[in-house]
């Protein structure tokens, strides 16, 4: 039956794959999942009558730009990485896709020392609006990062039996374009949370 | 005959199959069952609503004692059942039997494709669907019981009783479920369409069909983010939708707080506006089907019909908070979405009138779903009259939150949607099972069914307007509701009769699947693509070579043709 799908996938209307075609639309979707929360997160910061915001100090910024610039990192080695496979380089995807499952790890790596941070700072879960916010969203986030370098990992242990040549590389940019999303997400999260 | 598939075992090709007309009906099937349970919580509460107080006959003996003790309804339970009914009949009946199995069983033969784009994920849509129905009917036997506040899950009502954590972990389990249909839905329309099948030669079903997905894309992941909140507010301690100082029994609840009641309901009707739409475009593009087939003439104004569906779809995303005029939202708010709640209608009234105009000078074949598809136009016109008055800000502040809501939603959904939806099944039983379902037993099932249900709904909009309030679990124990309790007793007995009149459905239904009259394949001598492959359509593979379009949907009664239809992929 794999088979019927990949007979499917050869022969579309628009000429567009129709992995990359669900990719968009599931993206599409995670749009409006985000979007619902950010958007319930500005609500109550702007018009909710008790939302205490902690002392920047508290919130440790340094920190998280040092885990922005390791996710923005890790987007630009899977740039590199399909940039590879496009030009026939295995050995180069293998390398650069190595590089951003090991990325997405620090930043997971970053993100499990804030959280016992903030906790013995007295920001929780419950302790406040923010704080509840906080959590919620990040933790979102850090979900949808273990998410990708599921997927990263599929992607490796396929390239490194071989599965991929430069006209047989779309799931590679399937990879890579969740891996972007989830990037540009927290480009988002890190100053409604840190710098505002 | 059928080469691709003779290695499948019995559990591949019934069970786990991955072929869009099995995906199809196992949804039929399972909506079916649902459709009936979620009928039967509500002939509960209408012994309740009809004989406040006295013990439900024979079955009340039955009943859990979380229900019932002695046979009487417990007020609890009472509003455990009206928010089950609602949720059951919403997210687990008619959506799953519109867009799950007619969309999944018809989409790909409309549009000339073998299948769905992603078969596997087509699969893991249904099953994951059947879990979170699962769980829903067996919350009634768990500690706490099933959700009790209402299929919209108020806050900070649903944050403080019981059994809503399961209501909403299950809520994940549907929306993930409607999340991978519509993916395949979007990306199977706009990729695996036949050569020749452009835009403007698609059958106004796929334009449904395809609208609803995107409404089911863009609307439920909102739900999802609201749900989330409302699950950490229970179990997490946080106070999204808990405001600064919140009594609970007395005492005020031990939170931060902070939080907005309101968000829950602007997340809530932000999801629940589009799935109005989501529950009627798929009817509509039933009708469409069934009229072009029954008055033997090209559809009157397939673009506008089209066009309206597009509008109705960006629309329906920005009339969400006509539900909460009365919730103390600022009146600037009110009389924005009392604006758009007026242009929304306007695309709605355009597909009806077209509807009526395609009946003018026609010459009507009266078969079982032309019955059905005619009623659905006087039926969803009521309906949908009946809601501008709620959405008027003077008007809904009398009448929000009485019968008369209640008369309108169900006038829309069960004789607007619910009756198109059955005239989908007797119009395409023979291509489903290769055989005709018997025509007497349909009229009775049509007849009994049309009757009975105006007997229910229409007395509600007598009752709202009178002031009678919904969820009552005793009417009786307000005086001004006293005028009007005899429409109770008069509405039980045709929703009993509703049901009896079932039977003659459900047994011909499945008679019919293996005696019913054999057809060919194409009975209805309709144009659209489903009928020209064979009854039923071969496994994995639909048409025995990939048709070519060469023309639009609805060419019937082409003057100087010797046939009074050509089927969309005659040259």
């Amino acid at each position: 039956m794999t088979e019927t799908e990949h007979a499917l996938s050869n022969e579309t209307v628009t000429g567009i794959p129709n992995g990359k075609l669900g990719i968009w639309v599931f993206l599409a979707s995670e749009v409006m999942l985000f979007g619902g929360f950010i958007s319930s997160y500005v609500v109550l910061r702007t018009g909710s009558d008790f939302f205490p915001i902690p002392a920047r100090e508290l919130l440790g910024v340094p920190l998280a730009t040092l885990n922005t610039f390791v996710l923005i990192t890790s987007s630009v080695t899977m740039v590199l990485a399909l940039d590879a496979i496009q030009k026939g380089n295995r050995k180069g995807l293998i390398q650069f896709l190595t590089w951003t499952i090991f990325l997405g790890f620090c930043f997971l790596a970053i993100k499990s020392y804030e959280y016992p941070h903030k906790w013995s700072e007295g920001i929780t879960i419950s302790s406040s609006l923010f704080g509840s916010f906080y959590f919620t969203l990040t933790g979102l986030h850090g979900l949808h990062v273990i998410g990708g370098i599921a997927f990263n990992l599929y992607i490796l242990i396929q390239a490194i039996k071989g599965r991929y040549s430069a006209d047989h590389c779309d799931r590679v940019e399937y990879a890579g374009l969740y891996w972007h999303f989830v990037d540009l997400v927290w480009v988002i999260l890190f100053p409604i949370f840190y710098l505002l | 005959m059928e080469p691709n598939n003779h290695s499948e075992n019995f559990a591949q090709k019934w069970v786990f199959s991955k072929d869009h007309k099995v995906i199809g009906l196992q949804y039929m099937f399972t909506s079916f069952s649902f459709l009936l349970f979620g009928f039967s919580l509500v002939l509960l509460m209408r012994w309740q609503l009809a004989y406040p107080g006295n013990p439900i006959p024979w079955i009340g003996s039955f009943l859990p004692k979380s229900i019932a003790v002695g046979g009487i309804m417990h007020p609890a339970a009472y509003n455990s059942l009206g928010a089950m009914h609602g949720t059951i009949m919403i997210f687990l009946g008619i959506v799953p039997l519109g867009v799950g199995a007619f969309g999944n069983y018809f989409l790909p033969l409309q549009i000339g494709a073998r299948d769905m784009a992603f078969p596997t994920l087509n699969m893991f849509s249904y099953w994951v669907y059947f879990l979170g129905g699962l769980l829903m009917f067996f919350s009634f036997f768990l500690p706490g019981g099933a959700a009790q506040s209402g299929w919209t899950s108020y806050v900070p009502l649903s944050i403080i009783s019981p059994g809503q954590t399961v209501w909403l972990i299950a809520m994940t389990f549907l929306i993930t479920s409607s999340l991978l249909g519509s993916i395949n839905f979007i990306v199977t329309t706009v990729n695996l369409r036949a050569p020749g099948l452009t835009w403007s030669r698609l059958p106004l079903f796929v334009w449904a069909q395809f609208i609803t997905a995107l409404l089911l894309l863009f609307a439920f992941p909102v739900l999802q983010a609201g749900a989330v909140l409302q699950l950490l507010d229970r179990i997490a301690g946080t106070s999204f939708y808990i405001p600064t100082g919140l009594i609970v029994g007395g005492a005020p609840l031990d939170r931060s707080g902070g939080g907005s009641a309101l968000l829950w309901q602007h997340l809530f009707w932000f999801l629940a506006h589009p799935e109005v739409y989501v529950l009627l475009l798929p009817a509509m593009g039933i009708v469409s089907e069934i009229l072009a087939n029954g008055t033997r003439k090209p559809i009157f104004g397939y673009k506008e019909i089209a066009g309206s569906f597009c509008f109705i779809g960006i629309l329906s995303f920005m009339v969400w908070a006509h539900h909460m005029f009365v919730s103390g939202m600022k009146t600037s708010l009110s009389y924005l979405f009392m604006t758009t709640t007026m242009i929304i209608s306007v695309p709605s009234v355009a597909i009806l009138t077209c509807f009526l105009l395609s009946l003018k000078g026609a010459s009507i074949r009266f078969t079982l779903p032309m019955l059905f598809a005619l009623t659905f136009l006087p039926m969803f016109g009521i309906g949908g009259l009946t809601g501008l008055p709620l959405g008027f800000t003077p008007t809904d502040v009398y009448l929000h939150d009485t019968y008369y809501v209640i008369g309108h939603f169900h006038y829309v959904v069960v004789t607007g949607s619910m009756i198109a939806l059955m005239g989908g099944i007797y119009y395409w039983f023979p291509k489903m099972f290769g055989r005709k379902m018997n025509e007497f037993w349909g009229k009775v099932h049509f007849w009994g069914t049309i009757l009975t249900m105006n007997g229910i709904f229409f007395p509600m909009f007598i009752q709202g307007l009178s002031g009678v309030q919904r969820r009552l679990y005793d009417p009786t124990v307000q005086s001004h509701n006293l005028a009007v309790q005899p429409t109770n007793v008069f509405m039980s007995y045709c929703a009993l009769g509703l049901l009896i009149f079932q039977i003659p459905f459900i047994v011909n239904f499945f008679r019919s699947i293996f005696k019913g009259e054999k057809t060919e394949e194409n009975p209805w001598h309709a144009t659209t693509l489903e009928w020209a492959c064979p009854s039923p359509p071969l496994p994995h593979k639909n048409f025995e070579s990939a048709p070519t379009v060469y023309r639009g949907p609805y060419e019937y009664s082409v003057p100087g043709h010797s046939t009074d239809y050509i089927p969309q992929n005659v040259p």
